[in-house]
């Protein structure tokens, strides 16, 4: 996860950024005018890399390439087997590849209606995983964001082969330790305080918008929730919601510290029914002692008349814990080069951000 | 023998050939077509096999509102046309 190379998946194509000195630009675009909703940058040492297409009137497709990015070819797409009659629940219909992440040789796409596949050969074929779409407790699962509840986020632990993370939204946080044989819930400390107060507790159905892992650190995992902000230092066994986040604790995006797993970035939006930074000013809340304290960055971000909101998958953190970017819903990108204290805007014309990526 | 016309648009993402088969209905037309290029049968049906919620078929200048089983019965001089519904921005 290179720090001089990022992706940007936009709805009007991918771009790929190099820095250069301090300055970031644009060195390729690859599909102008469609919209690419996720990115799969090259891990060290490779170049193969994936981009996931959600093409208005003919689905997702997900594109591969060997050199990355200069060159691309279409691979399979992640396909739903025949839905049996009556089968209860949202339609057995791909809407969108939400999540893509590799580990261990295995690359998992989690999707919006909810299903996790798994792919063994980058992208050839892919394999829904059943153990999880066969779940009872899926059909309680609903949507946060989209008509249909999706994978958001696939937290692999780094050194353990077969221990996978996932975040829903809206079904909490499931983990497998045995290569997706089995899977149980991990959202156990979650409260969502929107729901019936018999349901606030529950775990399946907790809108945990974004959930990451420190890589150092694997037990170390932290949550943009609706309902605000929480933390696990017990590899999701319970969560804990941090209090006393300034401004505001709704949002979507969370990025934690690679080797540091006290230091995290979140970006605050107002509130779930006014979704813009709070009286129009971006900024980035700051954690470097494990959420018992914030600071509030805004040098370099605008601090008037900014309607922009970091989506999910909006916000990224380098290998090296000190180079970020940050993109919005309305074109906006930002980055830092020194772990958020000081924010440059790369563009503020880009078209409708999806992802930003490292790598 | 009914001939299949896809939009050019989406020549842009895969090879989109003019098709004449002796099929009896719109799906089978339909599979004549994707026989020929694999890759589209991804562009025009979703996973169930169903007409995709953005694309539309029209049989010799009629739309066709049944999008699940796409048994349209087709004519020996049928023209089908295959293209996207307008939208977005």
């Amino acid at each position: 996860m290179s720090h001089e190379r990022a992706w940007i998946a936009t709805k009007k194509g991918l771009f790929e950024l190099r820095l250069r000195g301090m300055q970031w630009t644009v060195e390729r675009i690859s599909f102008l005018g469609e919209p690419v909703t996720m990115v799969l940058p090259p891990a060290a040492d490779d170049k193969r890399m994936l981009a996931s297409l959600t093409t208005g009137h003919y689905g997702t497709k997900v594109h591969a390439s060997d050199d990355a990015g200069v060159s691309w070819h279409e691979v399979a797409t992640p396909a739903y087997p025949t839905q049996p009659e009556g089968a209860p629940g949202p339609e057995w219909k791909l809407v969108q590849l939400w999540s893509l992440e590799q580990a261990h040789g295995a690359v998992w796409a989690g999707t919006l209606p909810g299903g996790l596949f798994r792919s063994h050969d980058f992208g050839r074929s892919w394999q829904l995983v059943e153990s999880l779409w066969q779940r009872p407790e899926r059909l309680e699962w609903f949507g946060g964001g989209y008509p249909v509840p999706g994978i958001h986020s696939i937290c692999p632990h780094p050194t353990r082969k077969g221990e996978v993370l996932l975040g829903i939204s809206c079904g909490g946080a499931w983990i497998t330790r045995d290569d997706g044989v089995s899977w149980a819930l991990a959202a156990t400390g979650m409260k969502a305080n929107f729901m019936p107060p018999e349901l606030a507790d529950n775990p399946n159905i907790q809108d945990a918008h974004r959930v990451v892992r420190c890589a150092a650190a694997p037990d170390h995992l932290w949550c943009q929730h609706h309902g605000g902000v929480w933390r696990s230092t017990d590899n999701a066994g319970s969560w804990q919601e941090v209090e006393g986040v300034p401004v505001s604790s709704f949002g979507f995006a969370v990025a934690v510290h690679p080797r540091e797993p006290d230091t995290a970035w979140f970006v605050p939006a107002e509130a779930d029914q006014r979704r813009v930074p709070v009286q129009g000013a971006m900024v980035v809340n700051r954690t470097r002692d494990g959420g018992r304290s914030f600071e509030t960055l805004r040098r370099g971000l605008p601090q008037q008349h900014a309607y922009d909101l970091v989506y999910r998958h909006g916000l990224a953190v380098a290998d090296d814990g000190r180079h970020l970017l940050m993109g919005s819903t309305t074109g906006g990108l930002w980055a830092s080069t020194d772990a958020g204290q000081e924010w440059a805007s790369v563009s503020l014309h880009l078209p409708p951000i999806f992802a930003v990526r490292f790598g | 023998m009914p001939r299949l016309f896809f939009t050019p648009q989406l020549a842009r993402f895969t090879a989109t050939p003019e098709v004449e088969t002796s099929a009896l209905t719109l799906r089978d037309a339909l599979e004549a077509a994707f026989a020929v290029n694999p890759q589209l049968r991804g562009y025009v049906l979703d996973d169930q096999g169903h007409l995709r919620a953005n694309v539309v078929a029209y049989v010799d200048g009629r739309r066709c509102q049944e999008r699940v089983l796409l048994a349209d019965p087709l004519r020996a001089d049928s023209r089908v046309h295959v293209l996207q519904a307008l939208s977005g921005g």
